[in-house]
């Protein structure tokens, strides 16, 4: 393990996040790059067949207490600590997802490391790893070097695909122990997501529609294509005046403000009212009949193209992949 | 003393006294008010006595209930003077006075207007029972009022047919009729019809600058918070409900009801519905109300005794402001203002980048002296739907050959909605930041194409400013007509309507500069049945833009706008000379799917079609 | 019950960013700072604690352009003292500041001990780490993030925190006191206040000035950005051009991609 590529298993009520696989796929390549062993440490209460999971690394180290049930970020981050004290990887990977946020910054303390958030991407140049760093809510992106090693990288979600990372392998397993104090931070129950319509705002895809969709009769066809993405369908304020939605899946000025990680506009011209309520979602695909449309100026990928025709073509594509990872 | 002197007396004192105890509480509170300066100008006020009150001009702006109204209110002067002289006659026996009715052409007078008087009486009882306008409410109070009035007029005329054949009845007829004054004179301050008396002193009273937003303060939380002008808007308040019906956001379905904020003040003043003491304000007036005006002005043009509501909601805004009280959209807005010096919330940075679709440089006003300082307001500087429209205008003032520059980044949002929205603190600081860039500028004109900014300009920045004149853009052209300087081509053969923008329109009376323009062009202007005064709002006014819609509504003011226009016959084209108007009014059309029925033009971009 | 709100000022995104000639930070001199919008939150979090049960609220930042702005604003909005460490370097990193503020809270008379240190749960410069779990580790004191509601029990001694999962879901935390927090929401969006407020405030109250003390050593090791540039904003979406069935494919390849399939 000392020298190695090390990422940190994820897991969250009974199984191991994409984020985790993500971070196995990009572990993956770095550690073949640089020759080295690709480890994952996996933490938990009663979680050991979780690591029959994690098969892209070469090696699982299994920390089992209960303390660690739930990953709560100071016992995760001592226990991670006492585990690599003797056992120095050069690089330490942590989604940063709402799971683990804070895990990195304790580790890296705790080794007496740097840590670097905001990773999108590891290169090695010379020899050295460099992170590759999105800041400023996306404005910037930063090439970084930690001073020693090992470096605690976090990394966004999306880094690299979450299929990369899956194997049917079955990894070498190890067991360790860790002595861990009382923590002063316990889970006392999850909530569920509220019932009743949905929340447009905790959708982390959603597919909106706009008076490019005609008639209320076309909207089960958005509404195809948002269950295919596991989203959510929303408007613009034409289709919710017109009652084909209700209010609560206005987008925009009037609406809500939106920020899931992939924005579907369909026939929607991009007003500035509209705008206002997605420009900060993290991909915008559009698709409109109008080349000169404004919401191409806020898209990422466009097309131009009818929305009837292309909806049901697209759906079926996403069906297809689907089905494919599926089997894989 | 004969025993009817005595009993004259008596009904006298206590009609009085009873009168007198409650003005006397009305005053009370009045006084304890906020201050606020409304003696200047006694001439002025004067003539708006002469015209609002003798003339009763607004009434008779609707004229079936308006003439009815001028007369009932002249046979009601006339016979509070009649009845004075004979109440007078009857105290003091002893004076060597005829009674009014000893003297035959004031008995004729009272004759004719007794009857005139319940002629008209007829007509407001049939209208308030068989033909009731739209959301007039049929109080008691009012039928108690009608039937008083029917009284004294019925037993004055009654009194004069009998006094030759039946002195007897005559005489019961007089004490029946003085009797009934007095029960009047009792009743009145405990009665919506205090506005008898209170109106006069409302329109003499009245803002000279009607629209003006009242002098910095917290806000109102309490009764003592409003000024006493504005307390006294309730008493003088007839409930005739003229401002309900030109408010949009009423006929909108909004929560606001003007005529009913008026009454507020009223409940205010008596102690009522806020407490004895009006600190349950909050109760009283619900944020929703307080937050649906657009300050179009409407209500206060229509007001016949001339009551302020604007100024009256700007005080309640800035308490709800103060407490954090506000919709998230409104919130988010301000905090960009504060910032960024606009609305949208973009860099200052970005201010100017409208002028990069233009083949030509833009002078800079802050390095370079130029006659004409436009003023461009944030809309029509970072809303890229009007960016096409900016441009037109800077090619018309071109094409013109006008020497003109603008500020660049330096511009920062006027602030008049701002300060309307209750935020005088920001818009303060937004003034102090364009007075510090005028100041460092070298023009002799200011003209702007925003309304808003205009009316703001003109009445609050520029007096401490040099006192440059502040120019519409409407008015600028129209100054470029008459002398013969605004070079245009062809004329458009075409069928169009105007909408009067709030803040040019009422706000500051240019009615005539935009449609001569118009008819210069060789447009044919078809006029709205709701145009000049009466123009009714697009909604977007008084920080409104910025706000979300409340969600129970009948249908969007500037859709009530659009489908006015959508009916006329052969017009095409809606002329717009705000660029706000041409946000509001083009989401209309599109939300009524009329594309293809009407499109909005700012009247710039008709200018510079028809220079070709 | 004593609060204390630790906030940092952060460059404004809304305004161009520009990369200082080296090509390895932003050009300050450019810049316009900002109070970081999630210490935005953890201010108002705090001022809703201190309506509902009662507390003292001191707001502690970093000296930075514009920071008298952001601390006076929270004067203006009920906080009962504002702190200013000062003499750091520009462009410090988020591990100074960690350690800047610990100090201070250990040495500023008043300021310890805090019942519950609220900050924002992440500033979009945070590139070597959290403030949150950095300023926990130094005090050793409980630490959780993304917190989104937060309420205190009659004994003042525990708070029940609630922290945002994916997909909706939250979880209901027990954090014994003291702790430090890190906000992503409170439960009302930050609170307007009006312009007069904040005036007020500046002239009759007034900031605490305190010099940063930093440990001699350097503390853990740093972070080297060695290159930074713009990630140009798109401007325009790259087109997909051809017949339905290949453009689908197109962007099922960009999805998966992103990981979104
Ligand atoms: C004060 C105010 C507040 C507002 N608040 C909001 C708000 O909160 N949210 C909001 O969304 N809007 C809001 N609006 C309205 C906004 O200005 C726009 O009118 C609205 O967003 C337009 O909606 P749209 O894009 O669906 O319709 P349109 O602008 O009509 O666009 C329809 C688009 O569909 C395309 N299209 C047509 N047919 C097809 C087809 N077959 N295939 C593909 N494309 C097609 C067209 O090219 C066009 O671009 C507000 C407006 C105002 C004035
Ligand atoms: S100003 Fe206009 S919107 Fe406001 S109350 Fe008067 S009529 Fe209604
Ligand atoms: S405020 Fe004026 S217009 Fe409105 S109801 Fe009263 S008197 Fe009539």
């Amino acid at each position: 393990m000392t020298g190695s590529i090390c990422v940190f298993a994820e897991q969250w009520r009974g199984s191991i996040s994409e984020a985790t696989y993500e971070a196995l796929a990009l572990g993956r390549e770095v550690a073949d790059a640089l020759g080295v062993q690709l480890t994952a440490i996996l933490t938990g209460s009663n979680a050991r067949e979780l690591a029959q999971t994690l098969g892209a690394a070469d090696l699982v180290v299994y920390v089992d207490h209960p303390l660690l049930a739930e990953t709560l970020p100071q016992p995760t981050a001592e226990a991670l600590a006492q585990v690599l004290q003797d056992r120095r990887p050069r690089a330490f990977i942590v989604p940063l997802t709402n799971v683990s946020l804070g895990v990195g910054t304790l580790l890296a303390l705790r080794l007496g490391t740097a840590g670097i958030n905001f990773c999108k991407d590891v290169r090695i140049a010379g020899g050295r790893l460099q992170a590759v760093c999105v800041m400023y809510g996306g404005k910037i992106e930063a090439t970084v070097e930690a001073a020693g090693e090992p470096v605690v990288l976090g990394l966004w979600p999306g880094a690299r695909p979450a299929e990369k990372g899956r194997s049917s392998r079955s990894p070498v397993v190890e067991e360790a122990t860790v002595s861990l104090r009382d923590s002063p931070v316990l889970l006392r129950r999850y909530v569920e997501a509220e019932a009743g319509d949905v929340d447009l705002t905790k959708q982390d895809v959603l597919v909106a529609v706009g008076r490019g969709i005609q008639s209320k009769d076309n909207l089960g066809l958005a509404e195809d294509l948002a269950k295919s993405l596991g989203g959510a369908v929303a408007g613009s304020r034409p289709v919710i005046d017109q009652g084909w939605l209700p209010l609560s899946r206005q987008v925009g000025k009037s609406g809500l403000s939106v920020k899931p990680k992939l924005y579907v506009a369909l026939g929607i011209s991009g007003a500035p009212e509209h705008v206002e309520g997605m420009k900060d979602s993290a991909l915008i695909v559009a698709v409109n009949s109008d080349p000169r449309a404004p919401i191409f100026n806020v898209a990422h990928y466009g097309i131009v193209a009818d929305v009837l025709e292309t909806i049901p073509v697209l759906t079926a594509a996403i069906e297809a992949k689907r089905a494919v990872a599926r089997h894989a | 003393m004969t025993s009817a002197t005595l009993i004259l007396w008596l009904l006298t004192l206590a009609a009085f006294g009873l009168f007198g105890a409650r003005v006397f509480r009305y005053v009370k509170v009045l006084l304890a008010a906020r201050p606020e300066k409304r003696w200047d100008h006694p001439w002025k006020r004067l003539q708006l006595v002469i015209v609002n009150v003798l003339g009763q001009r607004r009434l008779l702006e609707e004229p079936v209930s308006g003439a009815a109204h001028l007369l009932i209110f002249w046979a009601f002067v006339f016979y509070a003077a009649s009845f004075f002289w004979n109440l007078v006659h009857g105290l003091f026996p002893f004076l060597p006075i005829p009674s009014a009715d000893e003297v035959s052409w004031v008995r004729a007078a009272l004759a004719a207007f007794g009857v005139l008087g319940l002629a008209a009486l007829a007509v407001a009882a049939a209208r308030r029972y068989f033909f009731p306008p739209p959301r007039l409410e049929k109080s008691r109070d009012a039928g108690i009022i009608l039937a008083l009035i029917a009284m004294v007029l019925l037993s004055c005329l009654a009194g004069q047919w009998y006094r030759a054949s039946n002195p007897a009845v005559s005489r019961a007829m007089w004490w029946v009729h003085m009797a009934t004054v007095l029960g009047f004179l009792a009743y009145l301050p405990y009665s919506k019809h205090l506005h008898l008396l209170a109106s006069p002193f409302g329109v003499f009273f009245a803002s000279l600058e009607p629209g003006r937003v009242p002098e910095a303060s917290a806000g109102a939380a309490r009764r003592e918070d409003f000024t006493w002008r504005q307390l006294f808007s309730g008493l003088a308040c007839a409930e005739c409900g003229r401002c309900d019906r030109a408010c949009p956001a009423f006929n909108s379905g909004f929560a606001l009801s003007p005529k009913m904020l008026m009454h507020h003040m009223k409940e205010l003043v008596r102690g009522e519905g806020a407490g004895p003491d009006g600190a349950g304000l909050a109760g009283l007036i619900k944020r929703e109300e307080i937050w649906a005006c657009t300050s179009c002005l409407a209500c206060m043009h229509r007001c016949p005794v001339m009551n302020e509501h604007v100024p009256v909601l700007v005080e309640l805004r800035r308490r709800l402001l103060g407490e954090g009280d506000m919709d998230k959209s409104l919130q988010e807005s301000l905090k960009n203002l504060t910032r960024y010096g606009n609305s949208f919330g973009a860099p200052p940075r970005a201010r100017p980048k409208w002028t990069q679709q233009l083949d030509f440089h833009i002078k800079d006003a802050r390095k370079e002296p130029v006659h004409y300082l436009w003023f461009v307001g944030d809309y029509a500087s970072f809303d890229p739907r009007l960016a096409p429209v900016t441009c037109a205008a800077a090619r018309v003032f071109r094409k013109a050959g006008l020497d003109f520059g603008i500020l660049y980044e330096s511009e920062q949002n006027s602030g008049n909605d701002v300060r309307l929205a209750g935020e005088e603190g920001l818009y303060e600081t937004l003034r102090d930041k364009n007075r510090n860039v005028f100041a460092k500028a070298h023009y002799e004109e200011i003209v702007t194409t925003d309304p808003h900014s205009f009316h703001i300009l003109k009445h609050e920045y520029m007096p401490m400013n040099g006192g440059q004149p502040v120019l519409h853009h409407t008015q600028l052209l129209s100054q470029m007509v008459l002398s013969g300087e605004l070079p245009i081509k062809h004329k458009l053969r075409m069928r169009v309507t105007y909408h009067d923008p709030c803040y040019l329109g009422r706000y500051n009376a240019v009615f005539n500069a935009p449609r001569r323009v118009i008819e210069a062009l060789g447009l044919k202007l078809v006029e709205m049945s709701q145009n000049r005064t009466y123009a009714y709002c697009c909604g977007a006014g008084g920080g409104r833009i910025w706000m979300e819609d409340p969600p129970v509504i009948i249908e969007r003011p500037a859709t009530t706008r659009i489908r006015e226009a959508a009916t006329l016959k052969d017009v095409r084209t809606l002329v717009v000379a705000c660029p706000k108007d041409l946000v509001m009014f083009q989401d209309a059309i599109k939300t009524m799917g009329l594309e293809d029925r009407l499109e909005v033009k700012e009247l710039s971009e008709l200018v510079e079609q028809a220079m070709g | 019950m004593r609060i204390l709100v630790l906030m940092k000022m952060a460059p404004d995104v809304v305004e161009e960013l520009e990369i200082a000639p080296g090509g390895t930070a932003l050009d300050l001199d450019y810049v316009r700072m900002i109070l970081s919008e999630s210490d935005d939150h953890a201010l108002e979090q705090a001022l809703l604690l201190k309506e509902r049960h009662g507390a003292t609220v001191t707001a502690l930042a970093l000296d930075a352009p514009e920071v008298d702005d952001a601390l006076f604003t929270a004067l203006a909005k009920g906080a009962d003292r504002a702190v200013k460490i000062a003499g750091l370097d520009a462009g410090f990193p988020t591990s100074q500041a960690a350690r800047a503020m610990s100090q201070a809270i250990a040495q500023v008379p008043g300021l310890s001990p805090a019942d519950l240190i609220l900050t924002g749960v992440q500033a979009i410069d945070d590139l070597d780490g959290l403030i949150a779990p950095m300023v926990a580790h130094a005090l050793d004191l409980p630490y959780l993030g993304i917190v989104t509601r937060l309420s205190l029990d009659a004994s003042g001694r525990t708070a029940l925190a609630t922290k945002e999962y994916p997909g909706g879901v939250r979880g209901e935390f027990e954090v014994k006191l003291p702790a430090v927090l890190g906000i992503q929401a409170a439960e009302k969006p930050p609170r307007y206040v009006p312009v007069a407020k904040v005036r007020a405030a500046m002239k009759t109250q007034k900031i605490d000035s305190a010099p940063a003390s930093l440990p001699a050593d350097g503390g853990c090791a740093a972070a080297q950005v060695v290159e930074m540039k713009r990630n140009e904003p798109a401007g325009h979406a790259e087109m997909l051009d051809g017949d339905p069935e290949s453009v689908s494919d197109k962007l099922c390849g960009i999805l998966t991609g992103h990981g979104l399939l």
